[in-house]
């Protein structure tokens, strides 16, 4: 079954591909918000993507950037597929998906449908909050932990790196938040402190409680975003049943993705 | 009336209902069926199970299930109905002010009826701002800024046109600003829900009260900064309420963030009604507690005194609601609705 198990992988890579892309506005895989609807590799070794977003109203640069990073994630595969990306139920869907058969990029189409196009700006933006979520969750589960302040503020990175979590936010964001900071900062000293303002200011230990409320209400934002986007994709396709006033949510028709360990043996 | 399990009576304002029509009979297009569709994933997203409606009913209610779950059923003593036209959207309307002010007439004591226009009308706008002066009286007025209307896929508070018509409603003692931030959808390059343009147009705007609702969340930060600096800047607690239910730590959160910011004067309770009814909303919002932990951090607390504050007395203040008055005139007029 040499055939078999080479789509499995394939298969299983492309969904590790996609687990990478992150929905920019939430900092969370598009897989796990369910919005990789299907993705197959076709016999040929072509690849197929449906994509389909919380609401037909999500703002159409976070869905450009989505399928932006979509592209980018299907180009890395190793068996360089042709593939097709659709866009579903979205304002915007038809005319992204004509532009995409017609072979245009991303940013062709959407220059189309608005002058304003730069989206480097915004893409820095969510790169700011994406980093102050993951920061905050570390620091609440260094605090928890019992460091103090002080302790948490000198914090180099080999020392972050010997850290260890309880399952949970702050275990999660770890390593989510030391790729952020390497990403923002490069040249990070090893020695230097793991715990920097967006801007690479040094965190002093009595501001560490009026930092952490200001990093709260990042949070909060984009938790509400969060919060509604899980709960509108759940209920999108869903009819309720009533039945003798006890209402019962169809839950079947959603889980269309495959657990990501899935299902390869 | 709410009547708490102390047996005391709370006044409540309901500061953000809907009496609309989203049937697929009135959609006018795949928009309206879409937009209908999203507050109901809103509605069954957010809500208890045992308060779920069926699709039918959410997308076209009747006068007396309106009356029932914000009246009888409900808590509310007087509802804020407000109007949000989407005639792009919606063969009549989606709820216009016609509509609404026809469920208002059988029990005009207990509704106050608000506007809505749509700036980029130009002239015609500062008429209809006239003719709802004139027609209904109106004391308020719902802006949606997402709001297609032709080419246009939104507008912002701080456009030219839109500064005539708040001078005109200044002029004619429409105070009360609703202010709907929905989706930022171009420019592309700006992030979703902006509600920066409500800075500007509130320090422009002394004498107009602006009711910002879902308390600008996702831009929350945002709008307490600006509620701070603007001391006519409200938030109103529709759709962030509800989280009371599914994530009650996160409602926490929000509401601990609101009184440390903008205090417990400026926060008005509103159901959102269709999308949910207020009973259930009331009575988990007076059970509960900001989680010692955050109200610690934030040095706020939700005492008895600031719930009543959000649920009544602060929408009461901004539409000279004359509680003790609105008591009698209620105890004197009885409801009647049809048998089920």
């Amino acid at each position: 079954m040499a055939t078999a198990s080479v789509s499995d992988s394939r298969e299983k890579e492309l969904w590790r591909r996609l687990g990478e892309v992150n929905d920019p506005e939430l900092d969370e895989p598009i897989t796990e918000m369910g919005f990789v609807e299907r993705a197959e590799v076709k016999g040929d070794g072509s690849v197929e993507v449906d994509f389909r977003l919380p609401t037909y109203w999500c703002s159409p640069n976070f869905a450009f950037l989505m399928l932006d990073g979509v592209r980018r994630a299907l180009d890395q595969l190793p068996w360089s597929p042709a593939y097709a990306v659709k866009l579903h139920d979205h304002m915007f869907a038809d005319e992204v998906n004509r532009g995409i058969e017609a072979g245009k990029t991303f940013g062709d189409i959407f220059a189309e449908l608005a002058a304003d196009t730069d989206l480097g700006a915004v893409r820095e933006t969510f790169s700011m909050k994406a980093f102050k979520r993951r920061q905050e969750a570390v620091l609440r589960g260094l605090r928890q932990h019992g460091l103090t302040d002080r302790e948490i503020v000198g914090m180099d990175l080999p020392a972050y790196d010997v850290a260890r979590f309880e399952p949970g936010e702050a275990a999660k964001q770890k390593p989510r938040y030391r790729a952020a900071l390497l990403e923002r900062f490069p040249d990070h000293r090893t020695d230097g402190p793991v715990f920097v303002t967006w801007d690479g200011q040094h965190i002093p230990a009595d501001a560490l409680s009026a930092y952490l409320a200001e990093l709260r209400g990042v949070r909060v934002n984009m938790e509400f975003n969060g919060a509604l986007c899980r709960g509108l994709k759940q209920t999108r396709y869903k009819e309720l049943d009533v039945v003798d006033g006890e209402p019962t949510l169809v839950d079947f028709i959603m889980d269309r993705v495959p657990a990501r360990s899935a299902p390869v043996t | 009336m709410y009547r708490t399990p102390e047996g005391k009576d709370i006044f409540v304002v309901d500061g953000h209902t809907h009496f609309w029509d989203g049937s697929p009979d009135n959609q006018k297009n795949i928009h309206g069926k879409q937009f209908i569709d999203c507050f109901y994933a809103y509605h069954t997203g957010l809500s208890p199970k045992d308060q779920l409606w069926e699709k039918g009913k959410f997308e076209k209610y009747s006068a007396d299930d309106l009356y029932r779950d914000l009246f009888i059923d409900g808590p509310d003593d007087v509802a804020i109905v407000q109007s949000t036209y989407l005639k792009d959207f919606y063969k009549n309307g989606f709820n216009t002010i016609e509509r609404n002010a026809e469920v208002a007439k059988r029990y005009p004591e207990r509704f106050i009826v608000n506007g809505a226009f749509d700036p980029r009308d130009g002239e015609k706008a500062l008429e209809y701002i006239h003719f709802l002066k004139e027609t209904y009286d109106v004391k308020g007025v719902k802006m949606y800024t997402a709001e297609w209307n032709g080419a246009s896929k939104g507008w912002k508070l701080t456009d030219p046109d839109a500064y005539k018509c708040f001078e005109l409603c200044e002029k004619l003692g429409i105070r009360n600003i609703h202010v709907h931030k929905g989706p930022t959808i171009i420019p592309l390059s700006k992030d979703a829900f902006d509600v920066h343009d409500v800075d500007h147009a509130a320090t422009d705007f002394q004498g107009l009260n602006w009711i910002i609702e879902h308390c600008g969340l996702p831009r929350l930060d945002d709008f307490c900064w600006i509620a701070t600096q603007e001391t006519n800047v409200y938030g109103g607690l529709a759709v962030a309420l509800p989280f009371i239910h599914s994530r009650p730590r996160y409602f926490g959160e929000v509401i601990a963030e609101l009184l440390f910011w903008i205090g417990p004067e400026k926060i008005l309770f509103g159901s959102d009604y269709a999308i949910w009814t207020p009973r259930w909303l009331v009575e988990r919002f007076w059970a509960y507690q900001i989680p010692q932990d955050i109200a610690a951090e934030r040095g706020v607390q939700l005492t008895d005194e600031i719930k009543e504050k959000i649920l009544g007395l602060n929408a009461a203040r901004l539409y000279n609601i004359d509680i003790e008055a609105k008591k009698k005139a209620l105890a004197s007029s009885p409801f009647s609705i049809a048998a089920e």
